[in-house]
């Protein structure tokens, strides 16, 4: 009966999850700070970091529900987005260690220090001023994946196509970091990060922060993604999703679209690195390994795309079994994640979400027209991709 | 008196001037030293050191041991051989072999097989080995050095052509002395092959470079105008720079330059068949997925595992038989090629064809399965890599001249990428199958309604480029370890080289690969491994903005799907 109220309003379902989340950043930030640490209900700093993970990665699951659920944008280069917020957060947590590292220097990073360079190269200036390092962490990405999107969308890729080539930015990216001469720290990457606006990283109050700001940008994160989609431009996102070519033949400039949406997407997904970034407390290359990027795209598959908050659930289901599982038996987590995108994909499209939806009486307005077509026959489309 | 330096040879590889070094060269001093010493006292005149027979002042030197002894084998040593008794005696005395009778009367026995020793003139048995008097002449570091070259001397009259062959290019690596240098130029003229002849010009030519005659110099830089040996490169390049004769330095400034025209050129074909080969192997794990993914326009992310399968079948098989690599390899192919065509037959009929016509779906699928597919080869044959060995005939390499070389192993497989991709060419445009898998491609409805099973045929068509990329994998497990990530390595790439070529195009897929190879073979030098890759990859991604269908995109009614 609660879930029928759930899931019947025009965002009713939403609401509960942004309620539930509200409702679990007030109680973690009481539980860990107010309660003693033996009190039963206390929650260690260790969990609240973890639930502060799930958050950043709600955030970035719902930054690429928006352009994949929305727009019928696969991304599988989305983590690299979030890798380069993560990596502008954590240019500015090095500048902040200031003459605490290891060779005591000033001005340089450790790692500079040890590859011998002398000063701060070029594209670290600036980085030691925090507004400077956020405004980093948008238009970093911002700017990447306009010019991504640009090139890409104006010639019309689209599909699988675009989803390889996003693949191939992401791996592309995580070779060009792994090199020490790029100056981000090579295959360390950043990390022995101090302070944050001059609170101390491992304070617990400082995690806390860090965890109602991760759980608030995703509220935010959510409230805007919902405000587009609910726009007259989400209109056309769905229109251009189901049926580009007609929308295109409508006068809509499709290409323009998608790409204010790809570079919002981005954009949502460099905070959510950043967010993430003092909470784990390192940025490696690893962020851009494709494989990231496609366990981001399983949260959004698993929790229902086209629904904005079907991730947030995803993204908070997924992560906990991989938790879980990597404790218990992680030679299973592979099999857990790979036998999870074949059962979502094969019998659960529409993702968890779905089984609760089946018992609305209104048609689900995500699923696709091209969804039900194409399911429907057999015929194999080569090089036209459209869900 | 041998006092005076030996000559270096600058044709020794570092590491055994490192050894010399720190070894031989102080060990050697100190020796000569001694006997300087030793003959000072003894006012010794120095020994004759011509005849073996019996008696003479060399054996009995050598049958008094000690000091005498080595001084009386560097003295002996040092003569060309006079007759082919003492060339006997110097073989046998290299193979550890020669045998000094010890109390009079002092002569030298050759051990035959058979325990014996016989007199190296008469061959007459003189007793054995073990026989009191006799005593073998063991020889230490420093004898040995000279008497490498005086061996390779008498190997290069050998009758046998392998042997002269043998012996002129150990001289390359031996420890000359001028004395040494001027006996080859002697010899040069009665060497039978050209090559060789040649061969030790350059080498007679390498030393002359350095001779206080200008005109010897000037002789010497023609005699080695056309060499490409670094190490001539590096003899040249003083001698450009500041001879203090005008016409040796004009004449070895243009030599220089022209080696480094004819260097270039060498390396510029190095870097293309390094290129190519680099292309051969995009080629091979690509051209599986020209079949799936091009033909049939089914994204199969788990393209890689059936690699890794392939590698993988290769490493079991050499497991099974360890004493024949070669047979494991060649059954190797055809296994392959079943085993990864039956797990895709079976991905096919069990996940694929529910998801016809769902693209991204079908990538999301495929991608859990690979993910699967690579934690099962973790768990089955560990997360650690496995070495294939080569086989005998794919070991070596080929080298075509100091600048110029390729192994084997990657040449076959320069050679095998091209057998495959022509005979799935071959199948595609010639057999009855191949009409079918077209067909169904093209038009399915009309396919069918032709009479052709086109399930079948998908799931066929499925198989047969899982089953090549499972051919691909055997290539790749001689060049590369066998590991659960081998296939995911791979797949970005020949992705890229698929959608490079255009979707559907097998001649675009073959071009792509070779190009991105070519190009990242040519890259390297100017920005690294890693940066090539980067700088390949983005490039490609620009090229794909200019044509979205790819370099060869199809044409005609095919392409209106």
């Amino acid at each position: 009966m609660l879930l029928k109220k759930l899931f019947n309003g025009s965002d009713a379902a939403g609401f509960w999850v942004l309620a539930a989340i509200g409702l679990m950043l007030v109680w973690v930030s009481v539980a860990n700070l107010a309660l003693p640490a033996d009190h039963p209900l206390h929650v260690s700093t260790y969990t609240v970091t973890l639930l502060g993970k799930f958050l950043c990665y709600a955030l970035l699951a719902v930054s690429i529900d928006l352009i994949w659920g929305y727009a019928g944008i696969l991304s599988l280069g989305h983590g690299a987005f979030f890798a380069l917020g993560g990596y502008a957060m954590g240019m500015y947590l090095m500048r902040q260690i200031g003459d605490r590292g290891q060779y005591g220097n000033p001005n340089l990073p450790d790692f500079m220090v040890f590859l011998n360079w002398h000063e701060l190269p070029w594209y670290w200036q600036g980085f030691e001023h925090f507004w400077f390092a956020a405004l980093m962490i948008v238009l970093v990405p911002g700017l990447l994946a306009g010019l991504f999107g640009w090139l890409a969308f104006r010639s019309r890729v689209s599909g699988v196509y675009l989803s390889i080539i996003t693949q191939a930015l992401t791996f592309a990216l995580m070779l060009a970091f792994f090199r020490n001469e790029m100056g981000f720290g090579g295959n360390n990457g950043l990390t022995d990060f101090k302070d944050i606006l001059g609170f101390s990283i491992s304070d617990d109050r400082t995690r806390i922060a860090l965890f109602v700001a991760s759980g608030l940008a995703l509220i935010g994160g959510y409230l805007l993604a919902r405000a587009v989609v609910r726009s007259r431009f989400g209109r056309v996102l769905v229109a251009l999703r189901d049926a580009e070519p007609r929308t295109r033949a409508c006068g809509y400039p499709v290409a323009r679209y998608k790409l204010l949406v790809f570079v919002l997407s981005a954009m949502l997904a460099g905070v959510a690195g950043a967010l993430y970034v003092p909470q784990v407390g390192i940025i490696n290359p690893g962020e851009f390994s494709p494989l990231s990027s496609i366990e981001a795209v399983a949260w959004v598959a698993t929790g229902g795309r086209g629904t904005l908050f079907g991730p947030i659930i995803g993204a908070f289901a997924v992560n906990y079994s991989k938790t879980e599982l990597t404790t218990l038996a992680p030679e299973l987590w592979l099999f857990f994640l790979g036998g999870l995108f074949i059962l979502v994909t094969v019998f659960l499209p529409q993702g968890l979400v779905s089984l609760f939806r089946r018992k609305a009486k209104t048609p689900p307005a995500s699923v696709t027209k091209a969804d039900v077509t194409e399911a429907n026959t057999t015929k194999a489309k080569p090089t036209e991709a459209k869900s | 008196m041998n006092t005076q330096p030996t000559v270096l040879s600058n044709f020794s590889l570092p590491l055994q001037w490192t050894l010399r070094l720190l070894l031989q060269w102080p060990l050697q001093w100190l020796l000569r030293l001694s006997w300087l010493v030793l003959m000072a006292l003894l006012f010794l005149p120095p020994a004759q050191a011509e005849s073996i027979a019996p008696g003479s002042a060399t054996v009995s030197a050598l049958a008094e041991g000690g000091m005498a002894r080595s001084q009386a084998l560097n003295d002996w040593i040092e003569q060309p051989p006079a007759d082919p008794a003492d060339a006997a005696a110097l073989h046998a005395l290299n193979h550890d072999r020669l045998f000094v009778h010890t109390t009079a009367p002092a002569r030298l026995g050759v051990e035959h097989a058979d325990g014996q020793l016989r007199d190296p003139a008469s061959g007459a048995v003189l007793g054995t080995s073990t026989d009191t008097g006799w005593e073998k002449i063991r020889l230490n570091n420093a004898i040995r050095i000279k008497l490498r070259p005086r061996i390779d001397l008498l190997d290069l009259r050998a009758p046998d052509a392998a042997v002269r062959h043998a012996a002129a290019e150990d001289l390359f690596s031996a420890r000359l002395t001028p004395a040494y240098v001027q006996e080859i130029k002697a010899l040069i003229p009665t060497l039978a092959e050209p090559e060789t002849q040649a061969k030790l010009g350059q080498l007679v030519a390498g030393f002359e470079l350095n001779d206080p005659n200008p005109q010897v110099r000037l002789a010497a830089v023609a005699g080695v105008a056309d060499v490409l040996d670094p190490e001539i490169r590096a003899r040249l390049a003083p001698l450009a720079e500041n001879d203090p004769d005008p016409t040796v330095k004009a004449a070895a400034k243009a030599a220089l330059d022209s080696i480094q025209r004819r260097v270039d050129v060498w390396q510029f074909s190095q870097n293309l068949v390094f290129g190519l080969s680099l292309g051969s192997v995009l080629l091979l794990s690509a051209i599986g997925l020209a079949i799936t993914f091009g033909v049939m326009g089914v994204i199969n992310m788990a393209h890689g595992e059936m690699m890794m399968i392939g590698a993988y079948t290769t490493w079991v098989l050499q497991q099974l038989l360890p004493n024949h690599l070669s047979a494991a390899l060649f059954l190797a192919i055809p296994a392959a090629f079943v085993v990864a065509g039956l797990v895709g037959i079976a991905i096919e009929r069990g996940l694929i064809r529910f998801l016809y016509g769902r693209p991204l779906e079908t990538l999301l699928a495929t991608f859990g399965l690979s993910l699967m597919l690579q934690q099962a080869a973790r768990l089955i044959f560990s997360p650690l890599n496995r070495a294939v060995a080569l086989p005998e005939f794919m070991q070596g390499s080929w080298a075509l001249n100091p600048v110029f070389a390729i192994t084997f192993n990657r040449m076959y497989i320069l050679i095998f990428s091209l057998l495959v991709f022509f005979a799935l060419l071959l199948l595609l445009k010639r057999s009855t199958f191949g009409l079918r898998i077209r067909a169904v491609a093209q038009n399915r409805q009309m396919a069918r309604a032709c009479g052709v099973r086109s399930g079948w045929v998908d799931a066929l068509t499925f198989g047969l480029g899982s089953g090549i990329a499972g051919v691909a994998g055997v290539a790749l497990a001689l060049i590369t370890n066998v590991g659960p990530n081998l296939g995911q390595n791979y797949i970005v790439d020949s992705f890229m080289v698929v959608v490079l070529g255009g979707v559907g195009n097998l001649w675009g897929t073959l071009v792509a690969g070779m190009g991105i190879g070519v190009l990242n073979k040519f890259l390297e030098p100017y920005a690294g491994a890693v940066l090539a890759k980067v700088v390949v990859l983005v490039l490609v991604i620009l090229v794909i903005q200019k044509r979205p269908r790819g370099l060869f995109p199809q044409k005609g009614r095919a392409a209106e799907e």
